[in-house]
């Protein structure tokens, strides 16, 4: 129990530190920018091994963060499988399939406004389906093997891709268009000089929605049926061991995997849209 | 996120009734090339069947055939594909079977099944409509748990500058974890300190829609501009009075936008917590269909999961229409 009192003192200190730091001289540096959420992380952290120590949790319920992290770096070569298959393999193979393959057609729907009045309230409506349902349908085509993953992927990303590249490719104003047609441009020098720069900041919208996606269409296309690794047969598997300590890991791996995939994209974006308002605004 | 995005691309200008055709158009195309696809995907078993029933078939031995190309044998065979759209366990069942599948499942089971509504006063377990329901339960609770967390969490964060420096990078580090990993986690650990049914759904459903509630919510708290929040300072109001009654309302719009993501968000946490647990609803549906090898039922329960999101975006759009009508912005 006096665990549990530690951690309550625990949460008080890391708060408070949050506290002085926010509302203190240096509020407004980076370094504080930084270590407020650290702090913070690393409170909940503590409490969560301490609470959990306290008041003796069973750990097929909750595994303390230390039992976690032993669990991890005992199976590294394991994990690393699962990342490979599910993450190399599947996610982003699929991903760089299904954002290619909306990319071409925005460019295709984009000469034609019939299509694209058709095509994008489709593809808006599309976007807010379940398609995570066409996973057991995709594994039955594609069989257990990587490739039924990439394909529920290229499913999941292709719509919100598409309608916002779409958005983007027509968020030119016509002052800008004009200018170009007194330059007597092309429809190709238009598009590569004017629109597809004009588009970046929707198209590396749809890029992040994407990575999350993709993460998700890949893992749980694994419960439908797998070989035996990957993220998603991970977890399912050692779930029915109450292995949780392994679960945790797999969990681990897909949400540090999602996190750095989703920053490339995000660094990939203040690299590419420099100029836009919401890059050069600091921050 | 892609609801502003799409907005602005929509051709806003067209009226009502021109927006229809092309909808309509594209949509009867992708049918057509639905019905072209059944043909080359189903090629093998009914070629299989045909030959079973006394056809000729080109390649005479099955070994053959499962080397060729699936339009190698569509090609060959154009005399023995009568089957391909009425095949009984196809690998890509027609439109119309998935419909009849839909109708029998939904309609038919009610009014006509041993189980039905009409026989035995409630809804068939076999039916559709009650596995929709089940699922329809898991998205709203889970969506009213997320919204009243994302709402609280808004609040806070504006509030307080401390929560807004250390909160709102974990939120959005949160999504970038693809939390379905936890699914099936979440359901064993709540059912192994008691709680089952109805809960754990909901919180995979709450954890994927308060995102978008708190980011909606964070920037219409923020909405009114210096020259409101001066006014309500020369009026000396308190801060409660402030949010009550200038942060709340100017914040409905973003509301609505981050409530028609979440709602979808929502029926996808509830059809992946349905999958570890087979105790109804569409995703219990889908994973059973694709045990049996029943892909025209795995169709019917994506059609029902496709028109319940459709219905729930619907809805939230029409009270978004009405309350903002009657809170006197433009609609």
């Amino acid at each position: 129990m006096t665990l549990v009192w530690f951690a309550i003192g625990l949460w008080i200190l890391g708060w408070g530190a949050n506290v002085a730091l926010a509302n203190g001289p240096a509020r407004d540096t980076a370094a504080v920018r930084l270590a407020v959420p650290l702090i913070f992380g690393a409170t909940l952290l503590g409490m969560w091994e301490l609470i959990v120590r306290g008041l003796e949790v069973p750990s097929v319920i909750l595994p303390p963060p230390s039992q976690i992290a032993g669990s991890f770096a005992a199976n590294l070569g394991l994990l690393w499988g699962d990342f490979v298959q599910t993450i190399l393999k599947g996610a982003v193979s699929g991903y760089v399939m299904g954002c290619g393959a909306a990319f071409v057609t925005a460019l295709l729907v984009d000469r034609s406004d019939y299509l694209r009045r058709g095509l994008l309230p489709l593809g808006n409506f599309m976007a807010a389906l379940p398609i995570v349902g066409t996973a057991p349908i995709l594994v039955m085509w594609f069989g257990f093997g990587w490739q039924s993953k990439a394909a529920v992927v290229v499913l999941m990303v292709f719509f919100p891709m598409l309608v916002n590249t779409v958005a983007g490719l027509s968020d030119t104003s016509a002052m800008q268009r004009d200018q170009m047609r007194t330059y007597a441009a092309t429809w190709g020098q238009t598009l590569t000089k004017l629109r597809l720069p004009a588009a970046l900041p929707f198209i590396f919208n749809g890029l992040k929605i994407s990575t999350t996606l993709a993460l998700i269409g890949a893992i749980v296309a694994e419960f439908f049926g797998s070989p035996t690794l990957g993220l998603g047969f991970r977890i399912s598997t050692s779930i029915g061991q109450l292995d949780l300590g392994m679960v945790w890991s797999a969990i681990l791996v897909a949400a540090l995997s999602g996190t750095a995939f989703y920053g490339l994209i995000a660094l990939l974006e203040r690299r590419m849209t420099f100029w836009h308002a919401s890059v050069r605004g600091g921050r | 996120m892609t609801d502003a995005a799409a907005n602005k691309g929509q051709a806003g200008q067209w009226p009502r009734w021109l927006r229809l055709p092309p909808v309509l158009g594209v949509v009867c195309v992708l049918i057509a090339l639905w019905y072209v696809a059944v043909v080359p995907m189903n090629v093998k078993e009914v070629l299989t069947a045909a030959e079973r029933a006394g056809a000729e078939i080109s390649p005479p031995s099955a070994m053959e055939r499962r080397d060729m190309g699936n339009w190698a044998l569509v090609l060959r065979n154009p005399g023995a594909l009568g089957e391909s759209w009425s095949y009984d366990r196809p690998k890509l069942p027609a439109p119309h079977q998935v419909l009849v599948e839909l109708y029998e499942s939904t309609i038919d089971e009610e009014l006509n099944g041993r189980r039905g509504l009409v026989r035995s006063g409630t809804l068939s377990n076999r039916s559709l409509i009650y596995h929709a329901g089940v699922t329809l339960n898991a998205t709203l609770l889970g969506f009213v748990i997320g919204t009243l967390l994302g709402v609280t969490l808004a609040v806070g964060i504006v509030h307080s500058r401390v929560m807004d420096m250390s909160v709102m990078p974990w939120a959005i580090v949160s999504q970038t974890i693809p939390i379905v990993a936890l699914a099936p986690m979440i359901i064993v650990v709540l059912y192994s300190i008691g709680v089952q049914g109805l809960i754990p759904k909901a919180v995979i459903s709450a954890y994927l829609s308060f995102f978008p509630v708190v980011v909606g919510m964070v920037k219409g708290l923020r909405a009114p501009d210096g020259m409101q929040m001066d006014l309500m300072r020369t009026y000396n109001a308190p801060t409660s009075a402030v949010l009550w009654k200038l942060r709340l309302p100017s914040s409905i719009p973003y509301l609505f936008a981050s409530l028609k993501i979440a709602i979808a968000a929502s029926l996808v946490g509830a059809i992946v917590g349905e999958l570890p647990v087979q105790k109804g609803g569409l995703g219990a549906r889908m994973l059973a269909g694709s045990y049996y090898g029943q892909t025209a039922q795995i169709w019917a329960a994506l059609l029902m999961a496709a028109a319940l999101a459709a219905l729930l975006v619907w809805a939230t759009g029409w009270i978004e229409r009405r309350m903002l009508r009657r809170m006197g912005m433009r609609t």
